[in-house]
């Protein structure tokens, strides 16, 4: 079986955000910058069913040049070879470039399986995977929990609102997008890290696909919704006056 | 012609139903879409039978019309039977504007339905500032963005869960109702669908507690969950966690509050450790009082609680049970 993760390279969890001074993106030039963590659980089940049905894993990632970054890296987890579909203007894109440079990329691959997480931790449009199937005229399913796969036809755990689920079926080819927490992933050993190197990553320029469709006008700190009272001093008198708070102002016991 | 704007001439609201029960976040979209000013349309996909069961309760709503999208391949859900019937649809009626609520359905074939029509889609929208121009949120919530949509209508939103109030809905004196048949053909839906079911008997019913002391990342190893359930008990408070959390088997998955967890509105909601993604926030905000600790200061989760301590939980937590012996 020949699978496809797509992946994404984003500023750290950790990473404090700054906007720039046109206030259209944020200051990310110093960001430190990792695997968008959905997608690494869909790269760690695109491992697993390589090891149990055979086959390959290709990760694909549509960014700037400092996105092989986290193409090594996926690479270095076992995925098999990679393409960089890279572009600078792919950084901030829409989805549907997004999804155009994939799709262009990966028509001429036959692959059986593509996956993706659910969402991304910048923009998070939760679109990507979907139009990406609709590019490649691949049925889809989203916010996957479990994946079983048996000859072309696939068994998806598909997570519902509340803790609901809904098993899900359809043929290959297919793309699926993968919620956190699907598996447990694996990390990159020393073994992985030095074959990586001989791995190949080939790379593609974005080509003009979809014009884009959604344009960032400005970016901001969020409106505060509520009057919060910060409470500082030490740990010790913060924790006091804030059980003191809880009890005679909020009156919550 | 029409003498309003061209940008702005009609808005189809997309009802979601299951088995001919309203999912109540449509009543949020159908908020959404009468604040942008425009006439509204609702569309209720699905089988004869639970579109009829829902039409009478959307048509006194002030809208101009609720049309049920019927077909038998809709009894269930499916991407590509959805899909399939609202781009047909969508198409015929020319709206300027499709708005669904951004629940888990509409995340899975809405941006389908846009791209083959090929126009554009702001998914999990918390404001309009005006016919093309929509504030989501970015970086796991720590900035707002006001985003244009481009290139010819519809253009296409899905709307926050809880970002619009229900109860703002205005009623109108009874719209008329029409069926259409849906553009659906069976043979093109891939997917098959089982019936929904849930994993396991919830055990907790968090929904029900008056007060949860909630555990996220900044908890930072499974060890140190005891320290936070010291301090439930100290507060008689339910333990409760986000996502990454319950999916690390820290805390089972019944703990989780959040959209693919429980929603709770206890008297208090202390979050210990917890940035406030919206995947979180979703579940949660509706407490009466908010009790934020973290040790980043601008963690989001501090724009909506009402006491806040930006600090080291590791300290803080010890203290504050310590404090409540007293």
């Amino acid at each position: 079986m020949k699978i496809a993760v797509c992946i994404k390279q984003v500023v750290t969890r950790e990473w404090q955000v700054r906007v720039n001074d046109e206030k259209t993106w944020v200051r990310d030039a110093d960001a430190s910058w990792e695997l968008n963590e959905p997608d690494a659980y869909a790269l760690e089940e695109g491992l697993r069913l390589k090891e149990k049905h055979g086959g390959e894993v290709v990760v694909i990632s549509a960014g700037p040049a400092r996105a092989t970054q986290v193409i090594r890296e996926a690479l270095a987890r076992g995925a098999d070879r990679a393409i960089h579909v890279e572009g600078d203007h792919l950084a901030t894109a829409d989805a549907f470039v997004v999804a155009d440079a994939l799709a262009a990329a990966l028509k001429d691959e036959h692959i059986d399986l593509v996956l993706t997480g659910l969402q991304s931790d910048d923009q998070g449009f939760a679109q990507v995977g979907v139009v990406l199937a609709e590019k490649l005229n691949m049925a889809h399913s989203t916010i996957i929990m479990e994946v079983q796969v048996e000859s072309d036809q696939l068994k998806v755990k598909r997570e519902l609102e509340g803790g609901w689920f809904q098993w899900i079926s359809m043929p290959l080819p297919a793309v699926l997008t993968i919620q956190s927490g699907i598996n447990q992933l694996r990390y990159a050993t020393l073994k992985g890290i030095m074959a990586a190197k001989k791995k190949e990553i080939r790379v593609v320029s974005a080509t003009a696909g979809s014009p884009s469709r959604q344009r960032i006008v400005s970016i901001y700190l969020p409106q505060k919704s509520k009057q919060t009272r910060m409470i500082t001093g030490t740990a010790s008198e913060a924790a006091k006056e804030l059980v003191r708070a809880l009890r005679e102002d909020a009156r919550v016991f | 012609m029409s003498p309003e704007s061209p940008t702005h001439s009609l808005t189809l609201v997309i009802a979601e139903q299951k088995d001919g029960v309203l999912n109540r976040a449509s009543w949020e979209a159908l908020a959404a879409a009468q604040s942008m000013g425009a006439p509204v349309t609702i569309v209720v996909p699905g089988a004869k039978a639970q579109c009829d069961a829902v039409l009478q309760e959307l048509a006194a709503a002030d809208v101009t019309a609720v049309i049920a999208l019927e077909h038998d391949a809709l009894a269930g859900y499916t991407a590509d039977g959805f899909t399939q019937a609202l781009a047909a649809v969508v198409a015929a009626e020319a709206p300027s504007h499709v708005v669904f609520a951004h629940t888990y359905q509409t995340r899975d074939y809405a941006p389908r339905v846009a791209a083959r029509l090929d126009r554009a889609i702001a998914t999990d929208v918390i404001a309009f500032k005006d016919a093309s121009t929509f504030v989501r949120q970015m970086f796991q919530g720590k900035v707002s963005a006001d985003v244009v949509l481009e290139g010819p209508a519809p253009h296409f939103v899905t709307v926050q869960i809880g970002a619009f109030r229900a109860d703002a809905v205005k009623r109108g004196a009874g719209a008329p109702t029409r069926s259409v048949p849906a553009a659906v053909d069976p043979a093109k839906i891939r997917q098959t669908s089982e019936a929904p079911f849930r994993e396991a008997k919830q055990a907790v019913d968090l929904s029900q507690a008056e007060r949860i002391v909630s555990v996220g990342r900044g908890i930072k190893a499974p060890e140190n969950i005891d320290l936070a359930k010291q301090l439930a008990a100290a507060m008689h408070a339910e333990i409760a966690a986000s996502r990454p959390i319950c999916d690390a088997g820290w805390l089972p998955m019944e703990r989780q509050v959040g959209s693919s967890g429980q929603t709770v509105a206890p008297k208090m909601y202390l979050a210990l450790g917890i940035s406030g993604a919206i995947q979180h926030v979703v579940g949660m905000k509706g407490a009466k009082t908010i009790v934020a600790i973290n040790k980043d200061p601008e963690a989001p989760i501090f724009e909506i609680a009402d006491y806040g301590i930006a600090g080291d939980l590791f300290e803080i937590v010890p203290a504050m049970i310590e404090a409540l012996k007293s």
